[in-house]
């Protein structure tokens, strides 16, 4: 084909509108590199001239009291990436049940299909410090021995996080449009099949950005099992803290928890960029 | 860098458009323009272009390289407010693509109320008047779904007719319909042509396009290689391209 080989010079005119979009992209990129200077300065300006910034540095941001702290609040973070690392599973697999627990039709599932949503509801209309409190004190009670720590804040998370990631999944399965599974079921895929290679790939698609909420205030909320005496980033951050009369310890726990959740932000942002640019050709205006 | 004003009195005119998507060139310097009143019917294989040329002519898609007039303004040219020109045209496309959660008076009366500023009343009873007339008074709050593909398509048409564009741009629709329901779209589209709405439509339907198009473009391969009175191109093909594309029409 001759056309794969020509490529069009463009015509003098094309070459001026293109010449007038750069301008005028270059233009917005500089207003926005201004703009973000100037209120980066008066950012600045209004912090440091504020009255008692230096108490609140001294109390919050003492460097040397941060690095001393470091090793310990690391040991317990590491605990918590554990915690987050079991429950990802947990809650990915139990979630993902009862979604299809509470969209599967006919009257046989009736009785799943209530019980999954009554699960859904209790819930996420249980504060989560209240499951953690029966599932991490009342269970080895009643047990009557020793349960590691981890396991119980895994129980917990799992417990209280699929009841809202349920509910997301489900969200996503029933805005795959009808005629989905129609192609699907015509194609002779089962019930499941259709479900497993069509509808949910599309459902979960859907639904990444609320998906990587639920994920994002997981990996904080691991941070709550401190409370069942795990030694944990936020217990190790406790302790030095109150060792030093210095509330820096707690900051730098702080700051490992938000350099876990950046980079999960970024790359789901990623990734759904690059789906749709698969997906769909032609600009969206 | 204002080009070359239209000379003709077109109300929309292209001139020499390019446009590829990565490196497939689809759009190899087309030239058309549509006189007031006209019906213009674009022909040719799939993958020749047609959908693309409609699109860059509607500023769906933008172009690499060419100009387009609509009347006197270059809407080509990057200062121009691209939502004001889009504005002033309709469009309809092959998979109908009404909003699913409007009902078909909300669909219709959508751009009337947002973008032109029209009363809600206003605007209803102007689209209750047309929903009337192609035979949907009865589906007005109806959502688009629960209609069947020649309804969804008559609804769509009425949306993009509903601002009373300057030019209409009918991108190969009835291509999702069967034959009967194809008849109701098409006699549609007969009747606004017999109105005086000027039309530029891409189409599938060789017979209707020699019935209703006062001329026919046949592209082949982004380029535009026959064009004239539909009869003479339907009657008389020139270029072998075009006759090898109508050999296997014969109405």
């Amino acid at each position: 084909m001759i056309s794969q080989i020509s490529r069009h010079a463009p015509s003098g005119l094309e070459l001026e509108r293109r010449a007038f979009r750069r301008g005028r992209e270059r233009r917005s990129v500089l207003v926005a590199i201004a703009s973000s200077l100037v209120f980066a300065a008066i950012i600045w300006a209004t912090v440091i001239n504020t009255p008692g910034w230096a108490g609140v540095q001294q109390a919050f941001f003492d460097p040397a009291i941060a690095v001393q702290s470091l090793p310990k609040i690391w040991d317990g973070f590491l605990i918590n990436l554990q915690v987050l690392g079991f429950s990802l599973v947990t809650v990915s697999v139990v979630a993902l049940v009862i979604a299809v627990l509470r969209t599967v039709r006919g009257p046989v599932f009736f009785p799943l299909r209530v019980l999954a949503a009554a699960y859904t509801d209790l819930f996420r209309g249980l504060p989560f410090i209240i499951v953690l409190y029966l599932i991490g004190f009342g269970v080895p009670t009643i047990m009557n021995t020793r349960i590691p720590v981890v396991v119980l804040g895994v129980v917990a998370i799992t417990l209280t996080y699929s009841s809202y990631v349920a509910e997301v999944l489900r969200a996503g399965i029933e805005a795959v449009h009808p005629s989905q599974r129609l192609a699907a079921r015509a194609l002779g895929l089962g019930y499941v099949q259709t479900l497993r290679r069509v509808v949910l790939p599309q459902a979960v698609r859907k639904v990444t950005p609320p998906l990587m909420n639920d994920f994002i205030s997981m990996q904080k909320d691991v941070g709550l099992i401190s409370i069942l005496g795990a030694i944990d980033a936020i217990a190790a951050a406790r302790s030095s803290a109150s060792l030093s009369y210095n509330f820096t310890p707690y900051v730098v726990a702080g700051i490992l928890f938000i350099l876990l959740a950046i980079p999960t932000i970024r790359l789901t942002d990623w990734y759904t960029a690059r789906l749709r640019e698969r997906e769909q050709q032609g600009s969206i205006l | 860098m204002s080009g070359p004003a239209p000379e003709s009195s077109a109300v929309l005119r292209a001139e020499g458009i390019w446009k590829s998507f990565g490196e497939h060139e689809v759009l190899r310097g087309v030239s058309v323009s549509l006189a007031p009143h006209e019906v213009v019917a674009l022909i040719g294989a799939s993958g020749s272009g047609k959908s693309t040329l409609l699109r860059c002519l509607g500023l769906l898609e933008p172009i690499d390289d060419g100009q387009i007039w609509l009347g006197d303004l270059d809407i080509s040219d990057p200062r121009v407010d691209g939502n004001r020109v889009r504005a002033r045209l309709g469009a309809v496309f092959q998979s109908y693509n009404l909003f699913p959660h409007l009902s078909v008076l909300d669909n219709v009366t959508l751009a009337s109320r947002v973008v032109h500023r029209m009363p809600r009343a206003q605007a209803e009873a102007r689209a209750r008047e047309l929903l009337a007339r192609v035979g949907l008074a009865d589906f007005a709050s109806s959502h688009p779904d629960r209609l069947s593909g020649g309804q969804q398509q008559r609804a769509a048409i009425v949306r993009a007719i509903a601002t009373d564009p300057e030019v209409l741009l009918l991108d190969e629709i009835t291509s999702a319909l069967d034959p009967e329901l194809v008849g109701e779209v098409l006699e549609l589209v007969r009747a606004l042509a017999a109105e005086g709405t000027t039309i530029l439509m891409a189409t599938h339907e060789m017979a209707f396009a020699r019935d209703v198009a006062d001329r026919v473009v046949f592209l082949d391969d982004g380029v535009i290689v026959e064009e004239g009175a539909s009869a003479s191109v339907f009657g008389a093909p020139q270029h072998p391209r075009t006759q090898a594309f109508l050999a296997r029409f014969s109405g």
